[in-house]
């Protein structure tokens, strides 16, 4: 479960005080499906990235299935993300000079998982995004939406329980897109939490709570009656 | 993290940039190479010169007339005096002391020798048969000067292998009468030792008995004395003892230098040594220079790896494990760079050896180990600030490339 209370996240920009994030209050319970809309600056990828235990509150608490982040060290940081939290980016982010196999390795390295182990959560978690014969191929050889599914398989193989996609749609057509988001909506499908910053409505509205954010606030959200 | 994964991490970064790989190796390659050879050249130096002195005998003691002193007198006094000659007397009263195991008494002096129509300028050792077993020398035919009184004059003479054939040719010397100045002397032995003996070329020498020279020459005074002690152990006393025996002939007065060759040899070895130490110093610092070069391409590689390090920290990478690889991937640069700079170096040493034979260049064995740990010591170093650049960045930038 994520609860933010009183969340901001303010940067120095010159002599400017930008408010990335305002008084933001927020709980999400597991196996959510949430779409996070708002234009260019409104605070949605800061918002996804404070999720992600990327960057930490100016301000305010934000509680990981009731543990307060903000007294991790940074090492407890990184092994949450590693394995509670799964990142898929507009960009794919893969490395290019390693395999679809390596690089979905690559989460379980830094965790220091069994070799053994690893081949066989890879070659699963492979199978599942129907890229088993593409294992061997490096980023540059697949297309957009393999590329992506490839992403979709390291965020989820270290098995996390929040699957935070920024944009995930951003850099693919509409086919491929609609294809990634489908696989997505199946993990979510299967428990994991799932939480989708968009500029795109129609992706956007596909989610069970739609959250609108502006000027670093939360200006909507229908899942805030519960 | 497993130690082989961050290898393997390590490893492909630097697979994927082959030609800043490359040109990282050779600058840690040249710099371990020139540390070996360099090294190689001052070690070289130190066993030729080494070599050169311990061809002259092992644990001698060297007695020569006169004494070196700075004295009141004018500047032609400063090299020494000689107030009484070292006889052929003084030699063998050193045979008094039971640390002395042989003496060899020399007599130099140049003289034309003659045979047939041939005539040739070349210069006259006297001594006696110690000198032999004292200098090493070895025979090529006949003997040396035979075990007998050393006061007796008899004429025999040995010669190097030069004079036999530039004087007799390819005629059997042995057994022929050679003229030297007024007197003949009959050849008994051709010296197969190349090399030098005080300064001069054994193969172009004729060795005569002492009262021979001494007589050929008209002069009772002695070159030197060449004492071998009984032992290494017993060289101090043997030394004692032979200012003893001569302060005691020479009526009180130490008119004698006693060098122990020992003395001189541990000067040079020292010198040399330093030498090494120099040279691999100097070339160390190419080292340093391979160092600082890591560190720049280090520093351009976290940047341009920028975005790669952000997507680590997303994936749970620590900001220690992502300093370990880049560390690990400074440490393999200028490990394999090492390693190809000792082959390199080796293979140096090796031609430097091909083409001077006579030179004994070799690595010593502490360059070897400690080019390699300077060369990886060094890269670890200056790995550590782009590694710990790279550690501090911020998730959300580099993930954003910035």
């Amino acid at each position: 479960m994520i609860k933010l209370v009183g969340v901001d996240r303010h940067f120095q920009v010159g002599d400017q005080l930008v408010r990335a994030l305002d008084g933001i209050d927020l709980t999400i319970q597991n196996g959510e499906y949430v779409s996070i809309m708002g234009p260019s600056g409104s605070g949605k990828s800061t918002l996804l990235n404070m999720l992600g235990l990327l960057d930490r509150p100016t301000a305010g608490h934000y509680y990981l299935d009731d543990k307060d982040t903000s007294l991790l060290s940074e090492m407890e940081l990184a092994t949450t993300r590693g394995e509670q939290i799964g990142f898929v980016f507009q960009v794919f982010h893969l490395v290019p000079r390693l395999t679809a196999e390596e690089n979905v390795e690559l989460p379980m390295v830094l965790g220091g998982l069994k070799p053994a182990l690893r081949r066989k959560r890879v070659a699963r978690a492979l199978a599942d995004m129907g890229l088993s014969d593409r294992a061997h191929h490096r980023p540059d050889q697949l297309s957009g939406g393999q590329r992506q599914r490839v992403a979709i398989a390291r965020a989820t193989v270290m098995e996390p329980s929040v699957l935070l996609a920024d944009e995930p749609t951003g850099n693919l057509d509409s086919t491929s897109g609609l294809d990634v988001i489908e696989v997505l909506e199946s993990l979510n499908a299967k428990g994991l939490s799932l939480l989708v910053v968009t500029h795109d409505p129609e992706v956007g509205s596909r989610a069970a709570r739609r959250i609108k954010m502006m000027d670093g606030r939360i200006v909507a959200d229908d899942g805030v009656a519960q | 993290m497993r130690p082989a994964d961050t290898f393997w991490l390590s490893g492909s970064a630097l697979l994927r940039y082959p030609l800043r790989t490359g040109m990282m190796l050779l600058a840690t390659a040249i710099g371990v190479a020139a540390v070996i050879i360099l090294t190689g050249l001052g070690e070289g130096a130190r066993r030729f010169v080494t070599g050169e002195f311990a061809s002259l005998g092992t644990h001698l003691v060297i007695v020569i007339p006169g004494r070196t002193e700075t004295t009141g007198g004018g500047p032609a006094l400063l090299a020494g005096e000689t107030p009484r000659d070292l006889t052929l007397a003084d030699a063998i009263a050193l045979k008094r002391s039971t640390a002395v195991a042989k003496i060899a008494p020399i007599v130099l002096g140049s003289a034309s020798a003659s045979w047939g129509g041939l005539e040739r300028e070349v210069p006259v050792l006297g001594s006696t048969t110690a000198l032999l077993e004292i200098r090493h020398w070895q025979m090529e035919e006949g003997k040396f000067i035979p075990d007998s009184d050393p006061s007796r004059a008899t004429s025999v003479v040995v010669i190097g292998g030069k004079v036999r054939d530039e004087i007799f040719g390819p005629e059997s010397a042995i057994g022929k009468w050679l003229r030297l100045g007024d007197r003949r002397f009959r050849v008994i032995g051709v010296l197969a030792t190349e090399g030098r003996a005080i300064g001069l070329d054994v193969q172009e020498l004729v060795v005569i008995p002492v009262a021979s020279a001494q007589a050929l020459f008209n002069s009772p005074s002695l070159f030197r004395i060449i004492v071998s002690a009984r032992s290494r152990d017993a060289m101090s006393r043997a030394t004692e003892d032979i200012r003893t025996i001569i302060t005691e002939r020479h009526r009180g007065e130490e008119d004698v230098t006693v060098i122990t060759q020992d003395a001189v040899l541990q000067t040079f070895d020292t010198i040399f040594a330093a030498l090494t130490m120099t040279l691999a110093g100097i070339a160390s610092i190419s080292l340093a220079v391979a160092g600082v070069l890591i560190m720049n391409v280090m520093l351009v590689a976290v940047a341009q790896r920028t975005s790669e390090i952000g997507l680590l920290k997303a994936l749970g990478g620590s900001a220690r494990q992502i300093t370990r690889i880049f560390l690990t991937e400074a440490a393999l640069l200028s490990l394999f760079g090492g390693v190809i700079g000792l082959g390199l170096g080796f293979a140096g040493v090796w031609l430097i050896k091909r083409i001077y034979p006579a030179f004994p260049a070799s690595a010593p064995y502490w360059a070897v180990i400690a080019a390699l740990v300077i060369a990886v010591g060094s890269g670890i170093a200056f790995g550590i600030l782009p590694a710990r650049r790279a550690a501090r960045l911020d998730p959300v930038d580099a993930l954003a490339g910035k």
